[in-house]
């Protein structure tokens, strides 16, 4: 007689998606799938200066058209609908969903139509006619703080958002005393100083669904639902719910299937409070889908933002002190976390290493430009960028190779958890293992005699390597004004079958098949008999959201809580069905059975049921198999990695190729190691896209150069080589599954790597340092600059 | 208002719409066929492939009415019954999807790739996807979902 099959453990393989099937036959629903009877479409008046006063609109033509059921201007919208909430402590200027008075960036709202379809509503929003009495412009964060040409917000002047903060060694926790003594020190011990000003361009976050909403406000319950394409649903309920004057039991927020969000959808924007006002104005459900060209001006921007760097060393390689002076242009508002991201710049400022001194600064800058706010990586990619080119520069200066550099000053693996100057603390790292690891992987002397082979051939082909660590995981909720925990329910149905909720929103993530095998074998049960409930707030109690690496290290830990409080009780009941000790029960195999003796157990699903029907109910206990769990992480977590690249710069037409990209990245403990490769590949495209094509331009007269895919380029398939991936694994201790968060990693340590490659290969030219983002004329004229 | 008369996925389709209607919405909005995503104004995402008498077009770029009278397959058309296409399983299998956005107009890209060349190598793949945009993937799993795909379809 053969044994039954076991099931086999599932956490820590590759597992393929429970998502796909629905996804690869197009029967998943996005926001502009969702229809209902009734439906109305929204379509706003955007500005078309960047900046002025609104001297009249005139939307008599527009009113007019057959199918129009109303128009509405920001001062109408104003009489009902406040200004939008800002998630930060940081002074911050009204701003209105929909502009009253003065534009300050092309692409602000300025009415908003409703109609019986789309096209009608387009057709109605253009006829609106808008005269302004235009302002000068200000594009340029430097240019902006000398409050000329123009202050863009009264209250705010040098249009300075936030004035200089200082950060680091000798800075009090308040930032009111600051002492440089220490810092001003290192510098002068030092025999060599490399000081940079390095941009870290203005990105498009470009997920490729762009965003929309549906709002449907019933009347006869006064109950509303809101569908949007977001990454929080529950944080769009409790600022829709309090703009709209409901309460939050009142409101149902849902994220359906959402394409994509890299940060950008974690903000509530003003056309989802506009559209939920209108609804429940008009009575009617409402729909606004955003296009292509109005997310490039309507949906935030990431990064922009200037570092000047200096780094302090000895001669043999150790770095004394670091200073970096940050100025970050964040548009023309303040959005949910516009004004935190840059902070986390500065947190990270310490990077992988152990540096004994640093001063960090940080200006925050209005210009007439769309907002900023986080995109993938989020202040952490800019710090790796700023301490990695500076390694780099410095390992340069002192002909050093860069691998050894890096291995002089890193952290010793044991000195964690390690307190920066920073403030933060560690949790847990080995860098020097990563960096091995990827010296190893990509045959670094090998290639270094590859290049110097190269370069005898006149061709100019570079390397470059960076180091990364970042933080991730975000809470605690001291960091986050939303709150920094997550929640979960984890239920036994009556059949034995499982449902959980997270309150990790994914839109990419794969967490219905990563949360599903973790609850597969906490219960020993199929994997198919589990289901992950997500991204509705009238199914998921309570939650916060995804982004910040978050979902597994504190989502997947308040999953892994409330599963481990429904197993307890669970094994209760099957001790005394089977009185037996729980202790000596084991779940396996979709039965619960006395270790040893499997044949003597209850099989998963009647254990299940006499849960639901207790007859007799076992001594202290409730019926039923339902319990949640919300976790707060006690601090962040730091994963880290190592990223190497190899390009090749045509000499003729200037154009970069990247040849290779080796990565090492460390993640913690892995749930499903297929999905974090997935993540890992496209953190890297848009790392590599930073560095190479991307940049959002703007011309002197904040009019967008780059409002289309004709001239924002994100990378394609052809632009990419085979990533080649490995990873180390140095598990958390901050949270219980060891797992440190994985889906920002591939923008950090790329986009360094390859600007160092690319300044490796044009070392012959005296370059020290070129800004991103390195287009062939930039680099042809580098390389022609003499004769051109 | 102009009638067209489109045979999508088998099934003959009359409306009354207006010429400017975009083949994408008719899909979309008039046959409810949502699996058609739009990823963009200027023709160049790819969110919106179908096919059209057999070839892969960007469906935003047609007016509804230019198709009259064509066949047209959406991504809802391409299994048969509960049997994936070979693509589906591909990118299935080889994890060529996260949010899935794209997915649907990549598969469909990817079926014209295959019917001209069944055995594509890597760069091939690349060059032939060269008009669909994916933000999440990186592509690398995408190329071996095409590969995947190319290999069951040849055995
Ligand atoms: S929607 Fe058709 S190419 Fe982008
Ligand atoms: S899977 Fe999200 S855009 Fe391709």
């Amino acid at each position: 007689m053969s044994a039954a099959p076991v099931l086999p453990k599932l956490v820590g393989e590759r597992v393929k998606r429970r998502e796909d099937p629905r996804l690869v036959q197009g029967h998943g629903t996005y926001v502009d799938d969702v229809k209902i009877f009734g439906l109305r479409h929204a379509a706003f008046k955007r500005s078309d200066v960047a900046h002025g006063r609104i001297r009249s609109i005139d939307t008599g033509a527009a009113e007019a058209m057959d199918g129009v059921e109303a128009v509405f201007t920001g001062t109408q919208i104003a009489e009902f609908l406040d200004p939008m909430p800002i998630g930060t402590p940081f002074p911050s200027p009204e701003h209105r969903a929909v502009a009253t008075d003065v534009v300050r960036y092309v692409g602000e709202p300025v009415a908003v139509v409703v109609a019986a379809d789309r096209y009608t509503a387009r057709d109605a929003a253009d006829a609106i006619v808008v005269d302004y009495e235009t302002r000068p412009a200000v594009v340029n964060p430097e240019v902006a703080m000398t409050g000329h040409p123009t202050v863009i917000h009264a209250d705010f002047d040098n249009n300075l958002a936030v004035p200089l903060v200082p950060s680091g060694t000798g800075v009090s926790p308040d930032g009111k005393t600051v002492d440089d003594s220490v810092v001003d020190k290192a510098f002068a011990d030092a025999d060599v100083v490399v000081s940079q000003r390095m941009v870290n361009q203005r990105l498009a976050p470009t997920a490729m669904e762009p965003r929309g909403v549906v709002a449907h406000y019933e009347r006869g319950k006064g109950t509303m639902t809101v569908w949007s394409s977001t990454q929080n649903p529950h944080i769009l309920r409790t600022f829709v719910a309090k703009l709209n004057g409901m309460g939050e039991d009142e409101v149902r927020a849902i994220a359906p299937e959402v394409g994509g969000g890299f940060g950008a959808k974690i903000n509530i924007y003003g056309e989802e409070y506009v559209v939920s006002a209108l609804s429940k104005r008009l009575g009617l459900p409402l729909k606004w889908t955003e296009d292509r060209s109005e997310a490039f001006l309507a949906t935030i921007h990431g990064r922009d933002i200037i570092g000047y760097v200096d780094i302090a060393a000895t001669r043999a390689g150790k770095v004394l002190g670091l200073k970096l002076r940050l100025i970050a242009d964040v548009g023309a508002y303040n959005m949910l976390l516009t004004a935190a991201i840059p902070t986390l710049t500065m947190l990270m400022a310490n990077a992988t290493y152990d540096i004994p001194a640093i001063r960090t600064t940080l200006t925050e800058v209005f210009t007439n430009k769309t907002p900023t706010d986080a995109y993938r990586g989020a202040g952490r990619p800019e710090a790796t960028y700023f301490v990695e080119r500076g390694m780099d520069m410095l390992a340069r200066r002192l002909d050093m190779d860069p691998a050894e550099l890096r291995r002089r000053n890193f952290i010793p693996a044991d000195r964690f958890p390690y307190k920066t100057q920073m403030g933060a603390v560690y949790d847990s790292g080995d860098y020097a293992k990563a960096l091995d690891r990827a010296l190893g992987n990509a045959g670094w002397q090998e290639l270094q005699r590859e290049r110097d082979a190269a370069r005898a051939e006149g061709r100019l082909v570079g390397l470059g390597l960076a180091m990364y660590v970042e933080v991730c995981g975000l809470g605690p909720s001291a960091s986050l004004p939303t709150g920094g925990w997550e929640h979960s329910q984890v239920t036994v149905e009556r059949d034995g079958r499982i449902s959980a909720t997270t309150g990790a929103s994914p839109h990419g993530q794969g967490n219905e098949t990563t949360f599903a095998q973790m609850l597969a074998d906490q219960f020993g049960v199929p994997f198919e008999h589990v289901r992950i409930h997500h991204g509705d707030t009238g199914v998921v109690k309570q939650g916060i959201g995804t982004f910040g690496s978050r979902s597994q290290a504190v989502g997947g830990t308040a999953l892994h809580l409330a599963g481990a409080k429904v197993r307890e009780k669970m094994a209760k009941f099957a001790a005394a069905l089977l009185e037996a000790h729980e202790e000596d029960l084991v779940f396996e195999d979709g039965r619960i059975s006395v270790q040893g003796s499997p044949d003597t157990g209850k099989s998963f699903a009647e254990v299940a049921a006499y849960a639901y029907v207790p007859v007799p109910l076992p001594a202290g206990l409730s019926p039923g198999l339902s319990e949640e769990a919300f976790f707060e992480p006690a601090n962040n977590t730091y994963p880290f990695g190592c990223h190497i690249s190899m390009v090749e710069i045509d000499r003729d037409t200037g154009e970069l190729a990247l040849l290779r990209l080796v990565a090492v990245d460390d993640a913690g403990n892995l749930i499903n190691p297929l999905i974090v490769e997935g993540q890992i590949h496209g953190g890297l495209a848009q790392g590599i896209g930073q560095a190479m094509i991307e940049e959002v331009r703007y011309g002197g007269d904040g009019q967008p150069l780059t409002g289309s895919f004709m001239d924002y380029a994100i990378p394609r398939a052809a632009d990419l080589p085979r990533f080649e991936l490995d990873a180390t694994v140095t598990p958390t201790p901050v949270n219980p599954l060891g797992a440190k968060g994985v889906g920002e990693a591939g923008t950090l340590g790329s986009t360094p790597c390859i600007v160092s490659a690319a300044v490796d290969a044009l070392s012959g030219f005296g370059v020290t340092h070129v800004d991103m983002m390195l287009r062939p004329e930039k680099l042809w004229q580098i390389i022609h600059g003499g004769q051109a | 208002m102009a009638q067209v008369s489109i045979t999508v996925n088998g099934r003959r389709r009359t409306a009354e719409v207006e010429p400017r209607l975009l083949l994408v919405h008719f899909l979309r909005e008039h046959l409810d066929l949502t699996g058609t995503h739009v990823g963009c104004d200027t023709s160049q995402c790819g969110a919106c492939t179908v096919l059209v008498d057999g070839r892969s077009a960007k469906s935003c770029t047609i007016f509804a009415v230019q198709a009259d009278g064509s066949e047209v397959t959406t991504i809802e058309g391409l299994a048969k019954g509960d049997d994936l296409h070979p693509l589906q399983d591909g990118f299935w299998e080889e994890h060529g999807l996260q949010c899935g956005y794209c997915t649907p107009g990549m598969i469909m890209s990817s079926v014209n790739l295959l019917e001209d060349n069944p055995s594509p190598t890597e760069a091939q793949i690349r060059e032939g996807l060269d008009g669909n945009f994916c933000r999440c993937t990186g592509y690398q799993h995408i190329v071996n979902a095409v590969q995947n795909a190319a290999a069951r379809r040849s055995s």
